[in-house]
């Protein structure tokens, strides 16, 4: 699905200033920049960084997902669950590979995923607890995710730019199933209605926080910016959100969770309520519902798999042997 | 060739339609825990390509069955009960390890490949036009299970053993699947189904040259258990079904 962008990134652009004037040059030239070219030294880090968290998210986000995949109602949505699933984990293995052209291998950014160094994005750490929830994510999240990951088709990374234009093409449809499936319980019985509405209730803030913290408290940003790595603010991706998501929840009869969201006729934005920061940053840092339940299940596949591997490179040495010999 | 029963016609299209399922659903519960990221893929793959087939062979049961019978093919999935289910006992079974189900998986595609093969020419065009797909996905399916069973045979000791041990468990359930009862003998002679008698030598084959390759044993002849086509079950299915069939269960008559 989705990565929180640049999230804890230091790294300030440093070393040579004519490599980075150089550099500068080529991507306000709108120029990409390709795996062998030379570029700065935390460019490179903040790409890895940002990459590695959005692959982990893909990885990761499907665990919510899982969890309803076998009691899908209806074999049409049991087909779209598992297809779906299945286009998640093709955008974590297409932007591992990515990520590697910037000299990482997988094996290293799984293993800081699974050691919990590496962050994957924070709204994965909520439960799904309803049918709902499946069309909830693919309606809100996947919707939040094309407004973060639209602009990235464009990113100056140019690896990362391309396999943002396939992984933007099935978000856009996830995102439609999602709504499509929340208009079948929007017309459904009360208690399909009710569903619909318990799990945006219980969405609604954590996707709204998948945009990150508010420019002000945003350092990042910046250089974000700058080297075309985030060419829209986080205050700015979710206004665009709101804007598209208002309409769509009042077309069913949804109601958004926020007391005081509002349309400000002078600015022509919505004005929201106050995110819960401290909740968010909790979250980040490993107290949230299913943050150890995620964590947990990854750890677990890589463990019980581990003979499975073991024996594919025991047998591709013998392969190796008999063909020497 | 005489005129098939439209009851045998709609039990024959409904064994093939529920082995796919439940095999395709036992593929979904892989999903987050297979051994790489590229076997996710895999064998979500498998499990659409299993339910895909399997919905089409439900559809056309209830195009078949007519106006006698008002269920639709999500009926049939989500408001059956395990003894109405008439899949291969093989199918049901859980996942186990990694092994038990590339096993499981090679077990039954080596029989699938030749059983669709035949399908392709049913006299119902509606059949051999899924047999055509589900014969070319099948024969990917095989592809996939034996390379895992040669890698895990003639990898390392502990995955020898474990295939070794899946294969020695589930070899007792692969007797049915050429069990020519009344509704395959008919659905045989009136061209549409399968001489499943003819698929044991080629599926033998072919599952001697796996096992044989991957330096493996192939088991002695053993007790082989039944009941799959005719519902009696093992104690996994109805496990598989109470998950499955939840929401349809607690919120009957909805749309979704």
């Amino acid at each position: 699905m989705y990565s929180q962008g640049l999230m804890g990134v230091e790294e300030t652009p440093g070393g040579e200033q004519d490599l980075l004037d150089r550099f500068q040059a080529r991507i306000d030239a709108g120029e990409k920049i390709e795996p062998n070219d030379e570029m700065p030294e935390a460019y490179r880090k903040t790409l890895i960084r940002q990459m590695s968290q959005h692959a982990h998210s893909e990885i990761v986000g499907v665990y919510p997902e899982a969890n309803w995949v076998t009691r899908a109602p209806t074999l049409r949505r049991k087909l779209q669950a598992m297809a779906k699933i299945q286009d998640e984990f093709g955008h974590g293995l297409y932007i591992y590979s990515a990520a590697e052209t910037l000299g990482v291998s997988r094996e290293e950014m799984v293993g800081q995923l699974l050691s919990g160094k590496a962050k994957y994005s924070s709204v994965f750490n909520y439960p799904t607890l309803n049918w709902a929830d499946l069309a909830v994510i693919g309606w809100l999240g996947d919707g939040a995710a094309i407004m973060n990951q639209i602009p990235l088709c464009r990113c100056s990374y140019g690896p990362y730019a391309r396999a943002m234009v396939l992984v933007c093409k099935e978000e856009s449809f996830h995102q439609r199933q999602g709504y499509e499936a929340m208009v079948a319980l929007m017309n459904g019985s009360p208690e399909q209605k009710a569903m619909g509405q318990d799990a945006v209730n219980r969405w609604w803030w954590p996707i709204m926080m998948m945009f990150g913290p508010h420019d002000a408290d945003s350092p990042n940003t910046e250089t974000g910016v700058k080297w075309k790595i985030k060419n829209f603010t986080n205050d700015e991706l979710r206004q665009k959100f709101i804007k598209a998501t208002v309409p769509q929840a009042k077309l069913i009869g949804i109601e958004i969770p926020d007391p005081d969201l509002r349309f400000n006729e002078e600015t022509g934005d919505w004005e929201h309520g106050e995110i819960d920061w401290d909740e968010f940053w909790s979250v980040v840092k490993g107290q949230g519902p299913c943050n150890h339940d995620r964590i947990t299940a990854r750890r677990k596949a890589h463990a019980e798999g581990a003979w499975v591997l073991e024996a594919a490179q025991a047998y591709a040495a013998k392969q190796a042997a008999r063909n020497a010999a | 060739m005489g005129e098939l029963q439209k009851n045998t016609r709609f039990e024959h299209l409904l064994r093939l339609a529920d082995t796919n399922l439940i095999l395709g659903h036992r593929m979904s519960e892989w999903i987050g825990k297979s051994p790489i990221l590229e076997e996710e893929l895999a064998l979500t793959n498998i499990g659409l390509d299993l339910i895909g087939q399997a919905r089409a062979l439900y559809e056309h049961a209830v195009a078949v069955s007519g106006e006698e019978d008002n269920r639709d093919a999500d009926d049939l999935v989500f408001l059956r009960d395990a003894p109405e289910y008439k899949n291969l006992l093989l199918v049901e079974r859980e996942n186990g390890d990694f092994a038990h189900t590339m096993v499981r998986q090679m077990f039954y595609s080596a029989f699938a490949v030749p059983v669709w093969e035949a399908l392709t020419r049913s006299v119902d065009s509606e059949v051999a036009g899924i047999a055509g797909r589900a014969e070319k996905e099948s024969l990917y399916h095989l592809r996939h299970a034996s390379e895992w069973i040669l890698r895990m045979g003639d990898g390392t000791e502990e995955s020898h053993q474990r295939v070794q041990d899946a294969v020695d468990a589930l070899w007792m359930y692969t007797g049915e699947m050429f069990d020519m009862d009344e509704v395959e003998t008919a659905a045989f002679e009136a061209g549409h189904g399968v001489d499943l008698t003819a698929v044991r030598s080629e599926w033998e084959k072919t599952v001697r040259e796996v096992l044989t390759a991957a330096t493996l044993d192939y088991p002695e002849d053993c007790w082989m258990l039944k009941g799959g086509r005719t519902g009696k079950h093992t104690e996994h299915l109805g496990h598989l079904l109470s998950d499955m069939q939840f929401l349809q269960r607690a919120y009957p008559g909805q749309k979704w």
